[in-house]
């Protein structure tokens, strides 16, 4: 294609919304307050490597605190309040995210380097819905189909990724204290800001103290939560490495669990797709939000017969994609959030050159600070390559083809994951057919990553335990439920 | 006729199968996020002046009199009468009985490089014999019409008559020769579907068309961004097959300079930049010229003008 006359001017959204404190402590019982160890670590802009905030490192005894605020808070406020009431503080929270939507919007983007178009669209309008969602459920519990009269657990310790650092929190913390939980969340390391901001949410809800703790740290401040006696129940979102360490720590403690973890999504695309419209869904599939997503689609598994097609087309398509400032309201690329990160998709990405794959990036200039990558392809793809088992968890699609569709869901099932899957087809009685045989805990047909606070998310296999969102999101909040 | 065919109906409905159908939600996706793009300062400049350049500026009232047909022939060549640094408009596009007087008055003005278009075969319903909109199409190319707007039979492509709506297409390109350019109005607001739209926007191409074309402006909805989108991929791929660009022309309901820029987007990023020029791409419009005069002012001068700094149409 030749060079477009038609060049966008810089439309960076403005950083003047945000003020971020230069320390922040941690929010226990409603208040901020120091860590015992006074340790802090920094929080960067990956865009750009600049420093935007030091972040406090809770201790073992740091989160013995959350947990004791957490449980008094349950024992006197939140479990006798009615449930009407609860259900107030959830829409007060929500109309104020609302109202507060662009400051998180350029907050998440700074801290987390995903283009400001996806933080202000998608992120956090989602979030917001989320607790609109659950906040109409709080006083409704009775009729969810869970039972005469369901109870909470108690207190829930949460720890959530840095993918999406505000809409996990409302993933995890809207269903909770709806159902009348009370909550000591962990966001992660590298992109704690937007959680703390959630923290002066709730202050500003009058939300009753303690119901929402949030601690910071790394991944020991989410190894002593995990491990504390306090904890009802564990609530993670991340890898699947993590989880099988939580899965084994809770192990005959009494604690219950829910765990969203990784996935190798297959979007498998039929020769009767309608193929621009699945050309979009590739591109959304793995390289929304730089293809950190659990459930992003990082295996194409296309028809032989219109394989060079599709390749073709989605070559094209990809020299559109606006890689660079994660602020510019046109880019659709941001930033990797880490070095660690970067580092493991560069290893990944030269095993499937030394594997025999072949890597294709369209031409586009990568800023020279912070952490980047291009949008990537690898064709021929074999079942046995690294690049078609693990999870890259960055802007890396692996191309397979088949000939049947039996051969297509033998391949797509062919993982220990099963989080989610595509499938594109014309055919009403194909998509109706790949679904039943795909084992995956979502499937989309003719489209991907739609989320929906009304649907529930979660994995088969070694993509996890229990569901998130919806009526099934619901029981997992509730002692006893069915 | 496109060589991808070999002129009979067989040949053209084997080849219309081989089109991937449209996914209404995608469709709809796509366009609303690219209708997301913030297009600023020089760009929107840019935008602003290419697309006066694209404007077709329109009027097809029965009411129309031979002083507004002047009015806009001077406005088509020198849209802001106190700024001659703004370019001017594609083409003037009237019905048939207007097109001479368009014609001299172009020509009087210091237009003779803007053509004039003419809307024929029985617009806007296209419902008449062949040999009638065969006539209406001569007239106007003797008249001095360059370019001939021409609606399908939306009857005919409904009820599953394709082959009918090719004849017709090839029969009027012939009529026009190589004297007008042909812009094929497919009448989306009336075929509804996406799928409809892409198979009319082949058979088009494949008899003959210069330009495909949304509406004729009378029918709601016209020229919405999924439609175009669709349109756009359409002569996308004939390119990739038959190695000739066709043009696209956006029209009705069209109105401000929002509206047009949003177009340049889904030109620039569904056909591509070669398609971003008069040559290929038009927009059928007769306000949206005021907001564009408007828009350029403004951001030439800081300042917000009233409509009392443009003229009338």
């Amino acid at each position: 294609m030749s060079k477009s006359p038609f060049e966008y001017a810089p439309a960076p959204e403005s950083r003047a919304v945000v003020s971020i404190k230069s320390q922040y402590g941690l929010f226990i019982n409603g208040a901020w307050v120091e860590p015992k160890t006074k340790n802090k670590f920094a929080t960067i802009n990956p865009a750009n490597e600049e420093v935007l905030s030091q972040i406090s490192q809770a201790s073992d005894s740091d989160v013995d605190r959350a947990v004791k605020a957490a449980r008094d808070a349950f024992t006197k406020t939140w479990s006798k309040m009615p449930a009407r009431e609860r259900g107030k503080y959830l829409y007060r929270i929500a109309r104020i995210m609302q109202e507060r939507a662009r400051e998180f919007a350029v907050l998440e983007t700074l801290d987390n380097g995903k283009p400001i178009r996806e933080s202000r669209d998608v992120d956090i309008p989602l979030a917001a819905a989320h607790f609109f969602y659950h906040a109409g459920w709080a006083d409704k519990l009775e009729y969810a189909g869970l039972g005469a009269n369901p109870k909470p657990h108690g207190v829930v310790g949460q720890i959530i990724p840095w993918n999406f650092p505000l809409l996990m929190l409302a993933w995890k913390i809207a269903p909770a204290i709806a159902t009348g939980n009370t909550v000591v969340l962990k966001p992660a390391e590298t992109t704690p800001l937007t959680a703390l901001l959630f923290a002066e949410v709730c202050q500003q809800a009058e939300l009753p103290a303690g119901v929402v703790n949030i601690i910071t740290g790394d991944g020991t401040t989410g190894a002593a939560l995990v491990k504390h006696p306090g904890i009802d129940k564990i609530a993670f979102t991340g890898s699947t490495g993590v989880g099988k360490l939580i899965a084994r720590s809770i192990a005959i403690s009494g604690k219950s669990a829910t765990l969203e973890l990784g996935g190798k999504a297959a979007n498998v695309v039929f020769d009767d797709a309608p193929i621009d419209e699945a050309i979009e869904g590739i591109v959304n599939g793995i390289f929304f939000n730089q293809g950190h997503v659990c459930c992003a689609g990082s295996r194409l598994i296309v028809q032989e017969n219109i394989h060079d097609e599709v390749l073709e087309k989605l070559k094209r398509r990809m020299s559109l994609i606006r890689v660079g400032d994660p602020l510019d309201k046109n880019t659709d690329l941001g930033a990797i959030n880490s070095a660690e990160q970067l580092a493991k998709i560069k290893e990944l990405s030269i095993s499937g050159d030394a594997e025999g794959a072949f890597r294709w990036s369209p031409d586009c200039v990568l800023p020279s600070k912070g952490f980047w990558f291009a949008p990537t392809i690898f064709t021929g793809v074999t079942q046995a390559h690294r690049i078609a088992r693990e999870e890259i968890f960055g802007p890396v699609l692996s191309i397979l083809t088949f000939r049947t569709p039996q051969e297509a869901i033998e391949k797509a099932n062919n993982t220990p994951f099963g989080l989610s899957a595509g499938v594109w087809s014309e055919k009403g009685s194909r998509i109706l057919w790949a679904s039943k045989a795909l084992k995956a805990g979502v499937i989309w047909a003719n489209t991907f990553n739609k989320f929906d606070p009304a649907s529930p998310f979660g994995g088969y296999k070694e993509s996890g335990w229990g569901r998130e969102g919806g009526r099934h999101g619901l029981a997992a909040y509730l002692k006893g439920a069915k | 006729m496109s060589t991808l065919i070999d002129g009979s109906e067989a040949s053209l409905r084997k080849f219309l199968d081989t089109l991937p159908g449209v996914d209404k939600v995608g469709a709809d996706q796509r366009a609303a996020t690219l209708a997301t793009r913030s297009i600023k300062t020089s760009s929107k400049s840019w935008a602003i002046d290419m697309a006066i350049q694209m404007v077709d500026l329109t009027t097809l009232e029965g009411a129309d009199t031979e002083g507004k047909v002047r009015a806009l022939c001077a406005k088509a060549v020198h849209p802001d009468p106190r700024d001659f640094s703004v370019p001017s408009v594609g083409a003037v596009c009237v019905y048939n009985d207007l097109v001479r007087i368009a014609r001299e008055n172009l020509d009087l003005n210091g237009g003779s490089h803007i053509p004039v278009a003419a809307v024929t075969t029985a617009f806007p319903s296209g419902r008449a014999s062949l040999k009638v909109k065969l006539q209406d199409t001569q007239d106007a190319l003797t008249d001095g019409a360059t370019e001939i707007d021409m609606v399908i039979d939306r009857g005919a492509f409904l009820s599953g008559k394709l082959g009918l709506v090719f004849d017709e297409i090839k029969a009027v390109k012939e009529v026009c020769g190589n004297r007008a350019h042909l812009k094929v109005i497919l009448e989306t607001g009336e075929l509804v579907t996406y799928d409809n739209v892409r198979k009319a926007s082949f058979i088009a191409m494949l008899a003959g068309a210069d330009f495909i074309k949304t509406s004729t402006g009378k029918v709601s909805p016209a020229a919405t961004p999924p439609v175009v989108l669709v349109m756009l991929e359409a002569v996308r791929d004939y390119y990739l097959q038959s190695g000739i660009h066709i043009g696209v022309k956006a029209a009705g309901g069209i109105r401000t300079t929002k509206d047009a820029i949003k177009l340049l987007v889904l030109v620039n990023e569904i056909a591509g930049p070669e398609w971003l020029n008069p040559q290929l791409f038009r927009i059928g419009a007769s306000g949206l010229l005021n907001d564009l005069l408007l828009q350029r002012m403004k951001l030439a001068t800081g300042y917000y003008s009233s409509s009392n700094y443009v003229t009338l149409d």
